[in-house]
């Protein structure tokens, strides 16, 4: 893959960061096997804004990089010549708990914050998997991470309420503000969100946040097949239960519904109690303590494997289910299954056959649930099998518009080029 | 283009009948719900199907003819002011809901659908579309996506953008894409539709709207609780958000709200310096704990009456009195100028303070009636339009509240939207660069500024297509944009 690092020298990065923030990349800063020249740690929005003036002069591409968690979302990039690091950019700017906002630096890691806010019974209201692995702020909101409570916080986009980012010219700017209502301008924190730093460096996010519950308690279900597990979930989804989470479980022997329950002790009693009704008729029901629901991960590629992301219609989770479990056996795959039943979400990791038998379950499932107005990403995947198989698959009518959008923030396409929809 | 050929060309589209040119019809569509502007359009066309949009659209776009979409007409910024020697895009009779889908809670709509309609669809089921904005019996979804409308129960349940889950968009040069993934999450690629939503009529019109329905909650209690003064009431707001609760609503109004709104149409409210409606819904078990939590609150803050809703009636009657409130100011007033601006909640005392010194030196009445949960304030400048200057003196002082509210860390507009009425306060809360960033957005979209322009932004760009020999723009000729 071709560099175009002979336009700018370490020295130069260094002027601006200073000497301890610039380095040669390391083997292990590579995105898919593509090797970076350079990784530079700003301290400031202004450094940002300094190094991405030079990177646009010079044709330099650069990844921005949270806590490196989700590197391998999307394709192998196109080039690869500088990674801008946020992680001396980790300051909560502003916190009233009383306005229950936060302004934060993207390159703060979702526990740091969780746990301060936690101070004042607070909270973000995402739970992404990759919390626990030091994901930032900024990585959560460019990967547009999501985990389980995502059925009642909804996802990062409908938490934030503001940003700042740095083009790729340098210019900096932000959008929105710091409290929550506001239809002030274009909602650029929603366009960023999910973008996969190929718009913009995000420097600063601000956050609408919620009471931490009380208390939390779980009510599993285990299931015979796949029909009871879409109809338990819909039995669920349309009954007086306000979850906060309803998750699905499917791996070898274990194969459940489970629901989180969230509030004040007296609230989630009687929810507890009719959630245990309702999935009484569907199989055997366990009550947990705990938010254990809320603590299950996405399986990942494993070794040489893959991990995808379906997303469909939540009514048809036991057709996701078949389809996967359908073509994992045809082909002589193993898949392990886990999901957020009650949003459409479903994971799947496969392992097993060799990488023709895997891109085959891939392929077919892509094709079902595109027909069906859903999607099937690769979120994890050994270079060799991006090859084969696109990681984010067809977007429709709306591959023009997109590269409009692309165009006009990042004219000279520096900004992570070839890793997004349509090798963007 | 000729005006009689472009006649005849819509007329070919869209019939006889869905074109209108007479200038005394044309007149009642001179403005949307601020009366303050009025253009009066070249043409207004009524579109009966997508189809048609996307073709009137295109001919906008190849005759380089400026449109701008209008639903029910009830916006409060001129976001759906026309343009002159533009076209009038209509969307009223896109009025079919085209499907329900209770499995997925999910309700496709026609952009003209009155907002109530959704959650009248979906009753009997249990279901209903949160986003209430007051306007709601006759605002159109169409609308209320252009605005990202609000409404008092947004607090727990979040603004239009976060119900609003796919859109079937047709953009400025008439071609058609489907954004978001409508009945199945996260779709791939940017977040277009979260762009598109609140984009006020920029960037396209939408012909097919999907949406989230919600599951009515189990219980729903509601109380009113009279206070000293708007300190005190602001005291209690703290105490239950304090406290951990989220309510659906809460809701102040000052003494003069109460009073028009008493006049108007007699809630019985008590006479009180501040009322604050709270109202909580959820599970039953959960709902009575926070409710009797909140009770505690408001005693705890001095309330010198409060008064729980029974029955639906009563809460009925409740919501009657805080709904009626922009209207009941005409028995008050001959008119008035209402602003929407947001303050962090924590500020809300010193601002209302500050609107209350400012009405006091401009020598002006301001009624305050707001959702007090989001800081989204609803100042109502009251003045009389026959008396000469008020006008002008009002709108000052209306301009004076909006950057009181700035300054405190505040927004210009919570729902209502900036539309041609707040542009002129764009540059005091963005910069030019955050201007000029989001006008990228608009040049991807819009790259001709044939849809809805001069809204928003107080200094529109040109896009610039640098390929070919250089034209002038005609909005540039005349002295309005600079070129990007």
């Amino acid at each position: 893959m071709a560099t175009r690092t002979e336009n700018v020298s370490l020295e130069d990065l260094q002027s601006i960061v200073g000497e301890e923030h610039a380095r040669e990349a390391a083997p292990e800063d590579a995105i898919d096997g593509v090797a970076p020249s350079f990784v530079v740690e700003p301290g400031s929005t202004e450094d940002v804004s300094e190094l991405m003036k030079l990177a646009n002069d010079r044709n330099l591409a650069v990844a921005p990089r949270g806590g490196g968690t989700s590197m391998s979302l999307g394709n192998p990039p196109r080039e690869l010549g500088l990674i801008l690091s946020t992680s001396r950019m980790d300051a909560v700017v502003e916190h009233v708990p009383g306005d229950q906002v936060v302004r934060v630096q993207s390159g703060i890691r979702f526990a740091d914050l969780q746990a301060r806010l936690a101070e004042s019974d607070q909270m973000l209201g995402v739970d992404p998997p990759e919390a626990g692995n030091g994901a930032t702020v900024g990585g959560i909101v460019a990967a547009n991470s999501s985990g389980p409570k995502r059925y009642r916080y909804g996802t990062i986009r409908d938490l934030i309420i503001g940003i700042t980012v740095v083009l790729a010219d340098g210019t900096v700017a932000k959008a929105g503000g710091k409290v929550v209502k506001n239809v002030a301008g274009y909602d650029l924190a929603k366009l960023f969100t999910g973008s996969l730093g190929t718009l913009g460096f995000i420097a600063e996010c601000n956050f609408r946040l919620h009471p931490r519950p009380e208390t939390a308690r779980t009510v599993a279900v285990e299931l015979p097949d796949t029909a009871s597990a879409g109809a338990a979930s819909q039995a669920i989804l349309h009954a007086q239960v306000v979850p906060s989470a309803v998750e699905l479980l499917w791996d070898g022997e274990t194969r459940m519904i489970a629901v989180l329950i969230e509030g004040i002790p007296s609230g989630i009693e009687a929810q507890a109690e009719t959630a245990s009704h309702i999935l009484g008729s569907f199989g055997e029901v366990s009550t947990l303590g705990d938010d254990e629901a809320g603590s299950s991960s996405p399986p990942g590629a494993g070794d040489d494997g893959v991990a995808v992301k379906i997303s469909a219609p939540p009514a048809e989770l036991a057709g996701v289910l078949d389809s996967t479990l359908g073509a994992s056996s045809r082909l002589g795959v193993t898949p392990r299954i886990t999901g957020h039943a009650g949003t459409g979400v479903t994971y799947v990791g496969l392992s097993g056959g060799d990488e023709g038998a895997r891109a085959g379950v891939v392929e077919e499932l892509r094709e079902i649930w595109l027909r069906r107005g859903g999607s099937v990403v690769v979120r994890e995947a050994p270079p060799a099998f991006k090859e084969r198989v696109e990681a984010w698959g067809p977007i429709g009518t709306r591959l023009d518009l997109t590269r409009r959008v692309k165009e006009k923030f990042d004219p000279r396409g520096i900004l992570n080029p070839g890793r997004f929809v349509g090798g963007i | 283009m000729q005006r009689d050929l472009l006649i005849r060309e819509m007329q070919a589209i869209l019939g006889p009948e869905g074109v209108i040119s007479e200038r005394e019809q044309l007149r009642s569509y001179e403005c949307d719900g601020l009366m303050n502007y009025r253009v009066i359009p070249e043409l207004v066309v009524l579109p009966e199907t997508a189809e048609h949009v996307q073709s009137v659209v295109k001919l906008c776009y190849n005759e380089g003819i400026p449109f701008v979409a209008r639903g029910s007409g009830t916006g409060l910024s001129g976001g759906a002011l026309p343009v002159e020697s533009g076209v009038l895009i209509v969307l009223s009779r896109l009025r079919r809901i085209l499907e329900v889908d209770i499995p997925n809670q999910r309700v496709i709509v026609e952009p003209g659908v009155i907002n109530i309609w959704v959650s009248q669809e979906v009753a009997d089921e249990g279901y209903y579309y949160a986003p209430d904005p007051a306007s709601q019996i006759v605002s159109s979804i169409g609308g209320n996506l252009a605005e990202n409308s609000g409404g008092v129960h947004c607090l727990k349940y979040g603004f239009t953008t976060n119900h609003v889950m796919g859109a079937e968009i047709v953009l400025p040069d008439g071609s058609m894409v489907n954004v978001g993934g409508g009945m199945a999450p996260d779709a791939p690629g940017y977040e277009l539709l979260g762009a598109f939503v609140g984009s006020e009529g920029t960037l396209g019109i939408a012909t097919k709207i999907t949406l989230r329905i919600v599951r009515k909650p189990e219980a729903v209690r509601t109380l009113l609780a009279a206070f000293k003064d708007t300190e005190e009431a602001g005291g209690a707001v703290s105490g239950i958000i304090g406290g951990g609760i989220v309510p659906a609503a809460i809701e102040m109004m000052d003494s003069l709200c109460i009073e028009a709104v008493e006049t108007a149409v007699h809630p019985g409210f008590p006479q009180a310096g501040a009322i604050l409606i709270v109202e909580l819904d959820g599970p039953a078990a959960e709902v009575e704990d926070q409710f009797q939590h909140t009770i505690r609150v408001c005693e705890e803050n001095d309330a010198s009456e409060v008064r729980i809703a029974e029955d639906d009636e009563e809460r009925a009657l409740f919501w009657k009195g805080r709904k009626a409130a922009f209207a009941a100011m005409g028995r008050i007033a001959n008119d008035y100028y209402v602003q929407d601006s947001v303050v962090p909640r924590t500020e809300l005392g010193a601002v209302l303070k500050r609107i209350s010194e400012l009405g006091s030196e401009y020598g002006m009445r301001v009624a305050n009636v707001f959702h007090a949960g989001d800081g989204n304030l609803h100042p109502l400048v009251l003045y009389d339009n026959d008396v000469p200057g008020e006008a002008e003196k009002a709108e000052a002082l209306a301009g004076d509240i909006v950057f009181t509210c700035l300054e405190h860390g505040g927004s210009l507009t919570g729902e209502h939207g900036i539309g041609e009425d707040k542009k002129k306060y764009m540059p005091k809360m963005f910069t030019t660069e955050d201007l000029d960033t989001m006008q990228l957005l608009r040049c991807a979209f819009d790259p001709h500024q044939i849809c809805n322009p001069g809204k928003i932004f107080p200094t529109p760009r040109l896009c610039g297509e640098r390929p070919g020999p250089f034209r002038m723009h005609p909005v540039q000729k005349a002295g309005l944009a600079e070129n990007f």
